[in-house]
């Protein structure tokens, strides 16, 4: 395989040093995400300020990413979290990685901090530094248009922040073309305290297949079975938001700030009534679901606007969170956070946390500078997503992320605030699942339902079926139930998604082509063949759930490092105190049950050979061979 | 009968698995700048249009070539380069109306789309048939059967409104 190598460059004073990566590293993180977790912890010094220049910046590729493996345009982000001051970590779509990788890169570490506006320039080996001072304030996809008239290629692809990110909300994205997003943790954030606008790559360097035609046959196949799976023909046609159908109909969603577990009269959200504003699908690299759909609105300030989105995500922010329930606003707002390169989840959030302050007096009209902050203001809501972005008003202190703005608006605010180590969560709601709440309560990004979700918990699937799924490539005989309010069993399904999205972001392929939303999809025997045909390395399953296991461990190992401890794991009261009121009836009325709730961290914890406080036994370290870390071989 | 690649830009998502695959297997590595089929973008309005040889007749690549090292395949159709003696003097790009022909920038060969031999390898990975090879006989009827669904639809429109 391929020996790809890893710059470092130190912003203040442009210094690049390339080292190729070691095959010994590959095996044991794979890349991207696993990779950059053991460099994140090697050369992060700890208590750092995650706005200073002690802050390193990783950005990087998949190892099977720009191979044949099917989606394998994944791009990670990592980082020290400049909303959490935790675990920093993002990863998203488009075309980014694949084109680095091309250029001759696999994973950047960028440290310092410029003087001025900046972007890195990267094509074929080669690294420059150049002004932004002319991008500064302007989207990702007008930065892009612009960086490619310059240097004159339209294929460069560019990763960069919008202007959330250049003025720091600490949930700012990192963004690739029209609507790819690195959310969470605001990673934008990061580039914009680098003074980094953004980072341009073009490449046509070749990428080996160590045994081509065995690759494009098997790769064919793979790919016919992801395409005709059930989940993946949905997606094609709806996108992510046709979740938004399962789980309101059963009362799984949060609205109005987690004051109701569903959302009546919803019909104008619902996916179907997209259509009147869809004009196409759109793919990431490599990827034949295509879920994304391209968008013009038709009506209204911004009719004749052209995007891409939104998600599942974006509906239940600005629909469901802040009960603006229209698929117009819906639209713009999806539009307005990809300009501003906000993150969706997190400002819709937000949002709707300060609706509830200002209809409960905490926030009055001064605050909001006369602006009625109510739910179901759809203008209200379009306004404040300007004011974040640019850091105006209420904006400027919402911009600082929850924990921060709570203890600035003080009086009751807190109780109001739902959030898990100082992140916001996906607006479901998991009082009717524990197994999803065990999800959010343990993420080592903060409350996150990409990092561990058995979703395919909520689709009762008869036990031999999960027993099949959750039952390799380590054996497990343990408990395991169809019904998703059952508390037995899983603790195991959430540590084995835990691997398995760990793994499927170092290899750098997209997780809706695994097991997340469809049970047959590829995982573990899969990859270990897509591994061997594409880069011509050895890896049974068991040791690609090993290199996981390894990552997850660092990334915990750097969570206790910056102080968090077991108290951190943990939901916020509401889940306990507060019952379900709506929904199917088998949902209504319920809450997690407090001492259930912790024998299943309990369990999670001894899953992972973690002691009681959460931390990583010395056998546990020592049988995944990182017992010396920091290690620095890298 | 000859067969050739048909091209539905509307129902290109842009994935690029076309450009990933055909450098696969004409030179066992992905890069897109040794594909012969790239998709052009214009990624602020959500275009994508795969472009590749359209293998034309009479072809202006094999007009202009100085050495005629350029033909035409009897059997397949397709345009092939003779490459002991081509001399790489770049004139067939310059003269393709499609930019279907582009250097290949490790082997610095002229490279077009060969049509695979016959099984081209692009259309197997095109999940929405964007790319589709079709006997020549066919190009046009589907295209055909669509106009002609509309002129249906527009009589009978015009018939319904003057009967109301």
């Amino acid at each position: 395989m391929n020996v790809r190598c890893i710059i470092f460059i130190i912003s203040v004073k442009l210094q690049i040093e390339i080292k190729p990566i070691p095959i010994k590293l590959r095996e044991m993180f794979l890349g991207g995400r696993g990779l950059d977790m053991y460099l994140l912890y090697n050369h992060i010094k700890p208590g750092i300020d995650p706005l200073g220049p002690d802050n390193v910046l990783l950005v990087s590729a998949g190892l099977l990413v720009g191979t044949l493996a099917a989606a394998s345009g994944r791009t990670n982000i990592a980082g020290k979290s400049p909303l959490t001051g935790y675990l920093g970590r993002s990863n998203m779509g488009g075309f980014f990685a694949p084109e680095m990788r091309w250029a001759g890169f696999d994973h950047l570490i960028i440290k310092g901090r410029a003087e001025k506006p900046v972007y890195l320039w990267i094509q074929n080996g080669e690294i420059e530094i150049r002004d932004a001072s002319h991008l500064w304030g302007k989207p990702v996809r007008e930065g892009e248009g612009i960086i490619r008239d310059e240097l004159e290629d339209k294929n460069i692809k560019v990763l960069g922040i919008g202007e959330a990110g250049e003025k720091l909300v600490r949930f700012a994205n990192v963004m690739t073309g029209i609507k790819n997003s690195g959310g969470r943790t605001g990673m934008g954030c990061l580039f914009g305290s680098k003074n980094l606008k953004a980072i341009a790559v073009r490449g046509t360097m070749d990428i080996k297949i160590a045994h081509p035609e065995d690759a494009l046959k098997y790769n064919e196949r793979v790919i016919k079975d992801i395409t005709k799976s059930k989940v993946s023909q949905v997606m094609g046609k709806l996108g992510t938001p046709f979740i938004w159908g399962a789980t309101n109909s059963q009362g799984l969603v949060r609205c109005r700030n987690f004051q109701l577990n569903q959302l009546e009269n919803s019909s104008d959200i619902e996916p179907e009534t997209y259509e009147k504003f869809i004009t196409g699908w759109a793919s990431c690299f490599g990827c034949a679901v295509h879920c994304r759909s391209k968008y013009v609105i038709t009506e209204g300030p911004y009719k004749g606007t052209y995007d891409e989105g939104p998600e599942y995500t974006s509906t239940c922010t600005w629909a469901g969170e802040t009960d603006c329930r229209s698929a117009l606003t819906i639209h713009v707002c999806n539009h307005l956070v990809n300009l501003y390169g906000l993150d969706t989840l997190d400002t819709g959030n937000i949002i709707a946390w300060a609706m509830e302050l200002y209809e409960k007096g905490i926030l009055t009209d001064k605050d909001t500078d006369g602006l009625k902050l109510k739910f179901g203001n759809d203008k209200a809501l379009i306004e404040m997503i300007h004011r974040i972005g640019k850091r105006e008003g209420l904006g400027n202190i919402l911009a600082k992320g929850p924990l921060r703005a709570a203890k600035k608006i003080g009086k009751d605010s807190m109780k109001y605030l739902l959030q898990i180590k100082g992140m916001g969560q996906l607006n479901s709601d998991e009082r009717a699942t524990p197994a999803l709440a065990l999800n959010i309560a343990t993420a080592s990004r903060g409350a996150d339902h990409l990092s561990s979700r058995p979703a395919i918990d909520l689709y009762h699937l008869p036990e031999p079926v999960l027993r099949k799924i959750y039952g390799q490539p380590v054996a497990y005989d343990g408990p395991l139930t169809s019904d998703y309010r059952d508390y037995e069993g899983k603790a195991w399904m959430v540590r084995w998604q835990e691997l398995l999205y760990e793994a499927v972001d170092s290899l750098g392929i997209c997780k809706f082509q695994t097991v997340f939303l469809g049970p047959n999809l590829p995982n573990w025997d899969e990859w270990s063949q897509l591994i061997y045909l594409n880069c011509g390395l050895e890896l049974s399953p068991l040791d690609i759930w090993n290199a996981a296991d390894r990552s997850t461990n660092m990334e915990r190992l750097f969570n206790l490092r910056e102080g968090l401890t077991r108290k951190d794991d943990w939901l916020p009261d509401q889940y306990f105190d507060q019952p379900t009121t709506l929904g199917i009836p088998g949902i209504r009325g319920l809450t997690i049950n407090r001492e259930k709730f912790t024998r299943m961290i309990d369990e999670y914890y001894e899953y992972h050979g973690w002691d009681k406080n959460g931390v990583p036994r010395p056998e546990t370290l020592q049988k995944l061979a990182i017992n010396k870390e920091p290690s620095h071989k890298l | 009968m000859a067969k050739v690649l048909i091209i539905d830009y509307e129902k290109c998502t842009g994935c690029r698995l076309c450009e990933q695959v055909c450098p696969v297997k004409h030179e066992g590595v992905t890069n897109p700048a040794r594909s012969r089929i790239s998709v052009v973008k214009w990624e602020n309005e959500g275009i994508s249009v795969p472009m590749v040889c359209q293998q034309c007749e009479p072809a202006p690549c094999i007009s202009a070539c100085p050495t005629n090292s350029r033909s035409r395949d009897e059997e397949l159709g397709s345009i092939v380069t003779n490459y002991d003696r081509c001399i790489g003097c770049k004139l067939c790009i310059v003269v393709c109306p499609f930019g279907a022909i582009s250097l290949d920038p490790i082997t610095r060969r002229i490279i077009s789309c060969d049509l695979c031999g016959g099984d081209p390898i692009c259309i197997k990975f095109c999940e929405t048939r964007a790319i589709e090879y079709v006997d020549e006989s066919q190009i046009n009827k589907k295209l055909q059967r669509a106009a002609a669904e509309k002129k249906i639809e527009s009589i009978r429109n015009f018939t319904i409104s003057q009967t109301a």
